[in-house]
This record gives C-alpha cells, structure tokens and sequence, in this order.
C-alpha cells in the first residue's frame, strides 16, 4: 500500500440552474477513485454551494496511483427521481508522483459535461502521500518523468540519451459496442473518455518501466496518439527518447530526482547494454545521398524494400559496398565506428527529439520515411500480441534501413502518424538520418560531454550539411560540393529533414514556410481493392509532394527544408498529400539553382513566348523572394567552388518533363509566390524559430484554426481538386495574418497544419500555432534598411504579386490546351552569383522519372503486402490508466478565488523573453463533445468554436491548479469532427497535450542591462537545451 | 467549394473593438462586413472580401458567446471559458453598457415593461438606432433595474459593484432607474430640448437629497460597503419628505408671507437684474409655481409631472421674458435665501432640502 490519496471538495461556482421551480440547484459530488466512492453533503439551494468537505482518503497501489484518473462528479439531488448529473472533472494525479513535482492539486476546475459543455466550476484539493516500496518486481514506474518537449527540458541537461522507447494498447472502442444501442449518448462519452485516460495512464507507465530498464529517469519528445479505428478497435499508442535527465540547478546526482522506487531500480543489475559490440566491423557506410530533389532515401527505400529485412536484421552485410567515410579521415570513420557501436545494440536508434545538445548531432543525411497501407480487421483477442506491434516494426525496420543506406546509424526527428478510413489504414513514419556523437549514448561518460564537444574541433556550423555517406558510390546522381563553409568536406546541393534548424547553423536571411499541396481522386472501393488503389498511389503522391517542395524552395532562393512533416490523409474517394517544412539559405551550402521552363515544341513561336514570359515571372519571383527574405549570399569567384565540382556532366542535364503534373506543379509555385509577398512582414515556419529572427518580444498569441470545406461540384478532376485544396491552405493562412495584424511585426511559428477528409466531400484543415511578436528595430544589425524598405515597398510588392498567380493560372492553363504536359522544367543551378539563367545547368528530367519509376515499382511491391491483420489487445479495462489531465505543483501563492490567473499555451518549448524555472508534468486530455441541438449552438461553428474555447480552458485550469502559468510544447493531436445536420447532431473528439510549466519573466528574474535582453533571449529562441 | 465550418480560436480572446462596436451597433455580419469594406480596410491591410468575412463572423461568434456573461459582468471576471485581459474585459463591458442619446431620451422615465419593448420597434425607426442595438439597450436598463431595484445602499455604488461600470456610467444608470422608477414624464414635447445629461443631472440631485437615503449625512457615492446606512433606498422619493413639502403651501398662501418675501427678493436684486421689472411683475407666478410643485408631490401623477411643471411653471414664464442664466441664478439664490429672513417661517430645513436640489436643476434645465 505505497499510497494514500486525499481529496477535499471545497466549494462549486456558477452551477446551472437544475430546478426549474426554484432556479436553484442542490448540488452535492461524488469523488470516486478505482473502486471506491466518497460524497459530500448536499448542499441546498445554491448555485454557489460551499461544501467544505473533510478530506476523502484513498488507500492505493502505486500502479493504481499511475493509470488511474481521480473521477469527480458534480450532481443535483433530486429526492423523487434519480440524481441528474451536472458534469465531471477528471484530475491525473500522476504529477503528484514525483517527488520534484507537485505535493498538491488545488484549484478551480471547470465542471465538464459531453453534452452541455462547461458548467460552472469546482474547486478542489488534491494530495498524495507516498511511502516508499522496496518492492523491486512491481508493475509501476512512478518518478519517471514525461515530457512532450521535443528537446532537452530547458532545466534539465542530458546525461544520457538512451534512445527509442514505444508502446502500445489496443481495446474495443466503446461506442462500437452493442451497449452502446442503449445507453445514452452521454454514457457512451464518458465510458469513452474514461477508457482513454485508462488506457494512456497504463501506456505511459509501461513505458515508464521501459525507462527504468534502460536506466533512464525521464522521456523526452514523449508523443502519445489515439486511432480510431472505428469497429475494429481502440488504439493508443506512444513513442518516445529515454534519457537520464540531470536538473541544472541541482549539483546533485540525477538519480536522488526519482522519488522512492526508480532508485532502487537503478542498482539492479540488468542484463542490458553497454559493452560496445563490435560486430558486423566497420564503418561500412552505405551510401545513399539525399540532396536531389524528391527525398533520395525515399527512393532508396523502394530499390531496397525488397531485401529489407535481411538489411535490418543483419545490419551491416546488404548494403555493404561503402568503404569508410575516407574523406573524413581516420577521426570520422573513428567516430563513426563508435557511433555505430552505440547504436547497435539499440533495436531501433531512433530519437524523437528535432533540437539537441550541442555536439550531438555530427552529420545529416537527409530524410528517410516509409509508409504502409492496411487494412483492419475486428481485434478478436485483445491479449494476443500481434499486428499492431508488428506493422509498426515493420515500418521501423524500414526506417533503420533506409538511415543505414544514407550512411547513418541513427534517425533523429522521428515521428509516426496514422490515416484511417473506414477499413484502410496507412501507416507512416519519417525521420532525419543522421550520425551522431556517441558520447551521450552511452554510460560512463556523464561528466562533461559539454566540454568534449569542444575537442571534435568541427567546422563552426557546418558540420551537420557534410555527407555521411560515401561521394564515389551514390546511387544516384546528386550534386556534391565542397563545403561553402569550410571547403574541406562535402554537402549536397539541397538538404531536406525533419528536425528544427540546429542552434550553431549558419544561415543567411530569413526563413519560410514552404508547403506542398496535393489531392489525387480515387475510386471508391471496398477492402483490399481500396487498399490496392491506394497504395498505387502513393508513390506518385510522394514523388509530387518532393518535386513540388523542391521548386516552391527555389522559387524562395534557398537551399535546405527543415521540419518536414508530409502528411497523407486518405478519404473515401481521394487522398490528399500535405507537406510543410521551413525553407532556409544554409551558408554551408551551394546557392540554388533558378528554375527553367522548356517548351518541347520549341517551332511554335507563340508557345515559345508564352514559355519565356513565363520564365520571366519566374526568375522575377526568386528575385523578389531573395529580397524578400533577405538572401543575398556572398558572392565567390567562380574558381574557388569551380574546381571541386565533380562531373561537370552531372550539372548539366536536361529536366524534360514527363509528368502530367508538371503544369500544375508551375501553378502551385507561383501561387505561392504571391501569397508570400501578401504576407509582407508576416513571416511564417514550421519549427520552433523563425530562422533569421532573434529578438522576440514577450507577446504570444496561440491559437487553432478550423476549416471544413464542402467540394461543391460533381465532375472533380484533379486540377480543380488541387484547386481547390490549394486556395483552403492559401485562404486560411490569409485569414491568419488578417486576424493577426495587430501583432505586427510577428511571426508565425510551429504552424502545424493537419489534413482530414471527414465524409465524402468534406476537407478539413486544422491549424494550431503561435504568433511571436519581435522588435523589428532591434532585429536590425544585418537587416534594418531591408526591412523598413520593404515596408514602404509593401503595398505595390502586394499588387503586382497578387495579380501575378493569377495570369498565371490561365496561363498554364493555356498552354496545358496547346501542348498538354509538354512543358519542361529545367531545374537549373547556378553557381553563386551568376544570374541563374545564364549558368542555368539543367538535369534530365527523363532520368529522374526513371528513378522515380523504379521506386514507383517498389512502392508499389511493398504495398502490396497488405495484410489482413488480427490485432492484440494488451489492455484490460479493469486496470485503470489514468487520463492524464494535468500534473499538479505547489502553488506558491494560491492565487484568491477573485481573478482568473493568466495561462499561456504554445507549441514552443520556449516562452519569449522568460525563464522556465519548472515542469511540473505532462498534461495530455482527451474530451468528447456532442450535441442535439447544432442550430441552437450556433451552427457546426458555433459548436466547435465554444468546445475549443473549453478545451483550452480546461487545459488552463489544470495547469492552474498544478502552479503552473504556462503550457509548452502544446499540440493539439486530434480533432475529430463529425455532423449530421439533418439530425441537428454534431460530435467531436479532442486530443491535446503539453508539459506544464512555471516560467518567470526574465525582467522580474534581475534587473537587466538594455543588450542583455537580447543576448539572453537568444539562447533561449533558439531551441538551445541549456539555458543557464 | 464552400466553407461549412470557419472558426478561429486564440488562447487570448481576439477582441477587435472595431467589429464590437458594429455589433453593438446591432448590424448583421453582412452589414458589417460592407460597413468595414467601405472604411478601407481592405486596401490597408490586401485582404480579401473572403477573408473579413470570415474574420467578422469569427468575432460576431466570438461576442455572441460572450452576451452571456456581460449580462452579469462578474462572471466575465470568473469565467474560465474565455481569457481575456483586465483591461480588454472592462472595455468589453463598458461599451456593452453604453447607450445611445437618441435612444434613453425615449425611453427615459418609461415603465421598463414588455408594453414599452414592444414599442421599441417606432424607437427604433424614430432614433435611427438599430432595433437589435435599441433591444440590447433597453435590456441592459430592464436587468439593471432588476438587480438594484430592492436593494439598500447607494444605488450608483450598487450598480458599479454588480455591473462593474465606470464611475461615470454608473451614475447614468442610476438615473436611469430612478426615472424609471418614479416615472417622471420625459418625452412631451417642451421637455424634448432637455437633454439626457440635463435629466441625469436632476436624477443624481434628487437621488442625493429627496430620497430616504439622503437623510443621514451620506456621502453622493459612498462605498459599497453597506453597513453603514442601513436605510439608505435610493430608489424612492422620501415620502416622508414629499408630505412635509405641504408644510411650504404657507409660503404662498399666507399673503403677507409673499409680500414680504417679494420685498425682500426685489430689494436685494433692484438694479442687479436686467429683467427687473419683468421679474417684479412675475413674482407671485413664479413663487406660487414653485410652491404648488412642492405641495403636490405627494400625488403620484404629480411627481410624474414634475419636470413638466417646472418647465411650464417656471422655465417657459421666464424665457418668454428673456432672462439670461445669470437672471435666474441671481434670482433663485435671492428667492431661496430669503425665506431665512421670513420670521413667520418655521420650516427652514425643508425648504432648503426642497429648494437647494430645484435651483439646481433649474439651472441646468434653464437653455434653449
């Protein structure tokens, strides 16, 4: 009996009116955790009752402690009929768990019901006592801590990065059970919220002892999500990087931060790693490049899906043929052995973290991803281990295949998503190959991996561009040059990943979010047809996806995407392709090349003008773009980077188009042109900061946007589909920076865009991120005349621009009308400095599509491994997990019941001009909201726009009530929305999760001299893990 | 391609005051919309039509949630639903609150029943103030007068502490209620030059010297904190006061009373007054009016009438003669302070009860 919980009801607020008669109510709660139920007194005629309860006692295990969610329900007494409940409140009690965390919960929270909605509020008082369990063999795993930051805690420093933690929980779905044809909605809800929270509680203290196993104290980039997978079942799943976490503040040993029982786990010997073995010898680095256009391990995946296994499985032997990386000399091949060494043990060394120590990350090879299509079958044995778990591996061993063929032994940034409908599932994951520095895999070498970093002496920003894997023997042709920075080692000429940009990364002006858009139309069909369909898809998707990235990224003049996140969303008729990244000029790197059209029928004089006005807009929109962004490299004299360049055969190639798409793709490119210079002083990205800016200011706004759109017409083909889809994104964002322009100068940052296609001829976008004002006057050293010139310049830039996408539609639509997919593009690149056109080196297009045909093909194999899987079921519902709802901190000041504290959310792991002094828990809820009266709600809006509100309010009063005054790494991860206006019924199902936080203003912190401010946000903006 | 769904939700609450003020205005979005179109908007800022649109109706949305809470403003204080800041909350319902000229005129002194709502409809088209804006109004009077209605205490304070309004528009509620209350007849036409001020002007005044609450030494606008003047109902004319004003009847009725009254006032303002004679031939009038106004107060009708008594009995007599404002002051000053000089006189208190809160307000009812 490791614990005991107490619980006092102090008062209720603003409770609904119950009794029509009497416009009062007679409230009273019930307090239940597991199995046990306490009430308080019934407090008579008030909508402001004051119970002032004694302190409930709960008297449980640990484990219970851990998955269990305390269960608060408020309900009016009613003496002739059966108490009607006025709503709930769930409370996770898990941050009461750690010993650094809170000792108590106290707070207003808002009393929630699924079908009402908020409903006055309730102000409790949570406390744990633990006591401590020697008990080595027990099931729970409290004092492990969670963050979904995806970077070192900024409190914490890193002592070890163990690596790849994931788990996962299948149940029935209860509102797909025969119960469901008689209970009432609002049963049907909470059985369902219920279940969750049991669920999540339970996954995250499996994936609690998993850490304790590895000997970790804390899991960072800690990322849980829910399928619902409708008749077949509930799914939770999680993935995330242990590490063994040391506070900064505390000199002492990390370990005493775990409360009572992950001390003594820590002695017990286990049979784990760490001798570093050796085997499978050297530092064999398969070499795949990334750098061209689409994503090359992406192509590399298909050539090499088919032996895939054998790859993962004996790791070294398939993809042979890499002698050491010898132009790193001895201390690269050195390092890397140690690296691989590290990593080789781990089944999967992957990491979710996208920001790391400095020193960690050593080189970068570019994306990897893969994805599956399967179908889901009814989970007959929910105890059985099987398919779930094993499409997952099967996807991460790909994965692991893929970074080792771009010569890495590692995935950073790694992420998985799912997309269902009805029976079709995909199932993807992506991440950045990388190489990295073994010092901070291991045990051992706690002390001063800070100071050792200094020792690898690296090329100051450049190192990460150098290619990993071996120059001699790419798979495919992809422009190597020396390095811009350095001049000793190689970088390609475009670098694509999924991580934020590194702290000590050079970069010339400022950023941009660049997305690709896409829709492809399918067939309706049923099972394994649907799923043949699709996954005869996919690969077009993806290769247009890349190409579409590729020239939206010349059109801005840069040189390198980071946070790609591509999104595959699949409805009943089509699926739509989504990709967002932030476009940035790396120094290190080669300047891009322009973009070329080619006409095919070049006799026809007026296509040919056609073709060149064209041209003409183009090459204007990079120039705009360069000025735009503040891109103006240094200029070098030709000899210096002229040498180095391989095959000069290799830079001039012709891209002869061949794909229909190829007039949609210019389309879409200029489009957004325009848009950008519509956003003038907007700026917007996709990661934590806004390459380019550093002097935050302290206003943050976050906010969620939603759209659905109805495709109105019948004949959708994919021109008005991608139309269509392009104007919502195009649209949406417009409205954004409208809604937004008080905060002038601002930016957008960590815009997280996500796709769904609730019915037939519905999109759904969604739209979570923050706006962060900044100084623009301080911002200045290198940039103060541009910006002010382009304020002035604003409005004319604005008219020109807009009109330019739209000639530009009819333009190509014409010409699609003479010479339908005849059209060339010529990726050209041109050494720094010299007009693009003039140097414009073109690549065959032809032989991209070769390759692109290839890994079509293999896709396409791949794909076709869909199999019909049954699914284990790894949870029992009477082992409750707790939803997690908000970890919980001494208030410092329990703030007087008069006004509402203030709680800032963002999708940052940073506040702006403050200081984190605190984390007091993850928070991670899940609410269901459904109504029978939409019109009177105000519509599908009116519905949603009011649950929204309460989600972020609920969020807010658990923070609250935990101490906090800030929720970090905020992220909304689902957004169900379902209707049916005839019925005037609507449902929606919300996930969102953060850490909680205690942050102070850096002005309170000290008094600070005028420059340090600046200084001092520095660190901080730029995502850098230890800020002391 | 439509949008079915469009909605923008910030952790701070988005207030445009812009957009809240043509809400308040009681325009539809589409109104709204072209009403901001034509302020320029979209040339400022390169939006498109689409996007205010859709940007109106999130803040339309965004207010109609809100309407809620503003009913009863301490709740937007506590409410968890929506963050907003201190100060964007004050601002919200300040202007919630805030009513038009045009619109209290008419309504001022009515019942706040459902037979005056149902008139709002002509208000609305007589004021030009939208009936949606004249339906806000007339609800904010109606539930505010609900709320302080019984209640002891200063009625300003009253309402500031459960509407949490400035000082300022507290003070024009209180008048509000009290003219509601009491029923004062506003809207003839010889009253129509007065002006809301003027009329709330006279409220406070009345509110700080005839009602129950005046008797004890209380401060215009003391602090919430009730304890202290246990008694103290705003609402009401001190109807004790009212039978009292009989006692002044003597001052006219009693004819060597009025003489010497006369005599005393003339003497004083011989040779300061422009109007001398005029104001000597109209003496007996005007005292008598005054007077007779005093007397009557106990009928319901009467106090109703007030404001059109004194108008007809003393405002129009001595704008028909030409006084100038400083004529009238001069004029009541003498007239009120002499009666301290009248031996047979034993109500002194009570007159200056009666007659400090009238000279006052005549003052300010006295322009064109």
């Amino acid at each position: 009996m490791p614990g005991k919980l107490k619980v006092k009801i102090v008062a209720g607020r603003h409770l609904p009116v119950m009794d029509r008669a009497s416009d009062l109510t007679d409230a009273f709660v019930e307090v239940k955790f597991g199995n046990t139920t306490f009430k308080t007194d019934v407090y008579h005629k008030s909508l402001n009752p004051q119970w002032n309860s004694e302190w409930f006692k709960f008297e449980v295990d640990d484990e219970d402690l851990q998955d269990e969610p305390l269960q608060i329900t408020v309900l009016d007494h009613d003496t002739y009929s059966a108490n009607d409940a006025i709503g709930k409140v769930y409370i996770d009690i898990d941050p009461l768990l750690y010993s650094e965390a809170a000792t108590v919960i106290s707070g207003w929270f808002p009393i929630y019901d699924t079908i009402h909605g908020i409903r006055g509020e309730i102000n409790v008082v949570v406390k744990v006592d633990l006591f401590n369990d020697l008990n080595r063999f027990r099931q729970s795993s409290c004092g492990v801590k969670f963050f979904c930051t995806t970077s070192i805690p900024k409190c914490y420093r890193a002592v070890i990065i163990h690596g790849f933690v994931e788990e996962l929980v299948v149940n029935e779905d209860p509102e797909y059970q025969w119960i469901d044809r008689i209970r009432t909605p609002r049963a049907s809800n909470e059985a369902r919220q219920r279940l969750i929270s049991l669920m999540s509680g339970e996954l995250q203290r499996k994936i609690g002892l998993k850490v304790l196993e590895m000997r970790g104290n804390a899991v960072v980039g800690y990322l849980q999500c829910f399928d619902l997978e409708g008749e077949s079942g509930l799914v939770v799943r999680a993935i995330g990087t242990a590490c063994t976490l040391d506070k900064l503040s505390s000199t002492a040993a990390f370990l005493p931060a775990c409360n009572s029982p992950s001390k003594e786990m820590k002695e017990i010997p286990f049979n784990e790693d760490p001798n570093p073995n050796t085997h499978s010898s050297g530092p064999s680095t398969p070499l795949k490049n990334q750098t061209y256009s689409f994503s090359p391990s992406k192509s590399y995946s298909r050539q090499s899906s088919s032996s895939d296994t054998d790859l993962s499985l004996t790791p070294k032997t398939g993809m042979g043929s890499g002698s050491a990386g010898k132009e790193g000399g001895p201390f690269k091949a050195l390092l890397r052995q140690q690296t691989q060494s590290a990593l080789e043990q781990r089944e999967f060394p992957f990491f979710t973290l996208t920001a790391f120590p400095p020193g960690f990350l050593v080189h970068v090879g570019g994306v990897v991803s893969a994805r599956s299509v399967k179908l889901l079958d009814r989970i007959h044995n929910p105890d059985e281990p099987e398919t779930r778990d094993a499409w997952w591996a099967e996807i991460r061993q790909e994965i692991k295949s893929h970074a080792k063929a771009l010569g890495c032994h590692a995935v950073v940034g790694y992420s998985e998503s799912t997309s269902i409908c009805e029976e079709v599932c995909i199932l993807s994951a992506s991440g950045t190959a990388a190489v990295l520095n073994p010092r901070f895999l291991q045990d051992g070498t706690v002390e001063g991996c800070l100071e050792q970093r200094q020792e690898e002496n690296l090329p100051a920003g450049c190192g990460f561009c150098h290619i990993p894997y071996d120059e001699l023997n790419m798979p495919f042709p992809a422009h190597l040059t020396y390095c811009y920075s350095c001049r000793k080692q190689k970088v390609p000429d475009v670098l694509f990943t999924t991580i934020d940009l590194p702290t000590d990364a050079t970069v010339i002006g400022k950023g941009c979010l660049i997305q690709a858009r896409l829709c492809r139309l399918k067939k309706k069909a049923q099972a394994e047809a649907n799923a043949t369909a699709i996954s005869n898809l996919l690969p077009f998707m993806e290769y247009e996806v890349h190409t579409q990235l590729m020239n939206k990224l010349k059109l801005k003049g840069m040189n390198a995407l980071f946070g790609l996140r591509i999104q595959i969303t699949v409805g009943e008729n089509m699926l739509m392709g989504l990709a967002s990244a932030t476009g940035v000029y790396l120094t290190a790197l080669p300047t891009p090349g322009g973009i070329q059209i080619a006409g095919k029928t070049p006799n026809d004089g007026s296509y040919e003008q056609h073709i060149s006005h064209m041209q003409k807009k183009i090459n204007d929109t990079i120039a705009k773009n360069k000025e735009l962004y503040e891109i103006n490299p240094p200029e070098i004299p030709e000899e210096i980077i002229g040498s180095p360049i391989p095959e000069p055969r290799q830079r001039s190639r012709l891209l002869r188009s061949q794909s229909e798409s190829s007039d949609e793709v210019i389309e879409l490119d200029l489009s957004h042109g325009k848009k950008d210079a519509f956003v003038l002083e907007f700026y917007s990205c996709n990661t934590e900061i806004m390459p380019g800016i550093n002097n935050w200011t302290s206003e943050i706004q976050m906010f969620t946007s939603v759209r659905v759109s109805r495709l109105s017409n019948i004949n959708l083909t994919n021109q008005t589909l991608n139309k269509n889809f392009n104007d919502l994104c195009e649209n949406l964002l417009k409205s954004l920076y409208f809604k937004l322009r008080s905060m002038i100068p601002c930016c957008l940052c960590h815009v997280n865009f996500t796709v769904s296609l609730p019915e037939d001829e519905l999109i759904q976008v969604t739209v979570t991120a923050v706006a962060i004002t900044f100084d623009k006057h301080q911002a200045v050293q290198t940039t103060k005349t541009h910006v002010e010139k382009s304020l002035q310049r604003a409005s004319t830039d604005n008219e020109e621009l807009l009109q330019f996408p739209l000639e530009l539609c009819t333009d190509s639509l014409a010409s699609h009308t003479f010479s339908p997919a005849k059209e060339h593009l010529e990726s050209a690149s041109s050494n720094s400095g010299i007009p693009a056109a003039q140097r414009a080196t073109s690549v065959d297009y032809s032989s991209f599509a070769d390759r692109c045909n290839s890994w079509i093909e293999l896709i396409k194999l791949k794909a076709q491994t869909i199999r019909r899987g049954s699914i284990k079921t790894t949870v029992s519902v009477e082992k409750a997990s707790p939803l997690t709802e908000g970890h919980f901190r001494q208030r410092s000041a329990p703030c007087a019941n008069s006004t509402v504290g203030v709680v800032k959310m963002t999708p940052l792991s940073f506040i702006p001009g403050a200081k984190i002094t605190k984390y007091l828990g993850i928070i991670n809820m899940f609410f269901i909201r459904e109504t029978t009266s939409l019109r009177e709600e105000g519509g599908v809006s009116g519905f949603l726009h009011a649950f929204i509100a309460e989600v972020f309010a609920m969020v807010r009063a658990h923070v609250a009530a935990l101490g906090g005054n800030a929720v970090v790494s905020y992220i909304m991860k689902q957004c169900v929305f379902m209707e049916n206006p005839n019925k005037n019924q609507a449902q929606c199902l919300i996930n969102v999760s953060g850490d909680a936080v205690i942050f102070v203003r850096e002005s309170e912190l000290e008094i600070i001299s005028p420059q340090q401010p600046v200084a001092s946000c520095q660190p901080a903006c730029s995502g850098g893990e230890i800020a002391t | 391609m439509t949008n079915e769904l469009d909605i923008f939700v910030g952790n701070t609450t988005l207030i445009d005051e812009d957009v809240y003020r043509l809400w308040l205005d009681g325009y539809s979005v589409n109104d709204a919309v072209g009403l901001r179109v034509r302020s320029g908007i979209l040339e400022q800022t390169g939006a498109t039509a689409g996007v205010l649109q859709s940007d109106t109706m999130d803040h339309y949305r965004t207010f109609h949630m809100l309407e809620r809470l503003l009913h009863t403003p301490p709740k937007l204080l506590h409410q968890l639903v929506f963050q907003i800041p201190p100060s964007r909350q004050a601002l919200l319902i300040e202007r919630y609150y805030t009513f038009d000229e045009a619109f209290v005129r008419e309504v001022l002194g009515k019942k706040l029943s459902k037979g005056t709502k149902k008139d709002l409809d002509d208000i609305s088209t007589k004021t030009g103030v939208t009936l949606k804006s004249c339906r806000r109004q007339f609800d904010n009077f109606k539930r505010v007068f609900k709320v302080v209605e019984e209640m002891r205490g200063s009625l300003a304070g009253n309402i500031q502490q459960h509407f949490l309004l400035s000082d300022r528009l507290a003070r024009d509620y209180a008048a509000v209620v009290f003219f509601a209350n009491n029923r004062f007849e506003t809207g003839k036409k010889k009253l129509q030059y007065l002006t809301f001020g003027d009329l709330a002007f006279c409220a406070e005044l009345m509110i700080q010297n005839w009602t129950p609450g005046a008797v004890g030494e209380a401060p215009p606008f003391p602090s919430p904190s009730l304890d202290s003047q246990v008694d103290d109902m705003d609402v009401d004319l001190d109807k004790e006061f009212l039978q009292d004003l009989k006692e002044l009847k003597v001052l006219v009725a009693d004819k060597d009373l009025l003489d010497l009254h006369k005599s005393l006032v003339c003497t004083a303002l011989r040779g300061k007054l422009s109007i001398f004679p005029e104001m000597e031939a109209n003496f007996k009038n005007l005292s008598r009016g005054l007077v007779n106004i005093a007397s009557k107060l106990t009928h319901t009708k009467d106090v109703r009438d007030l404001f059109v008594d004194l108008v007809e009995k003393f405002i129009e007599p001595c704008r028909s003669d030409r006084w100038l404002l400083n004529d009238v002051r001069l004029f009541l000053n003498q007239y009120s302070a002499s009666v301290h000089s009248l031996d047979g006189f034993r109500h002194q208190a009570l007159w200056d009860r009666y007659m400090v809160t009238l000279r006052s307000c005549l003052l300010r009812m006295y322009h064109d």
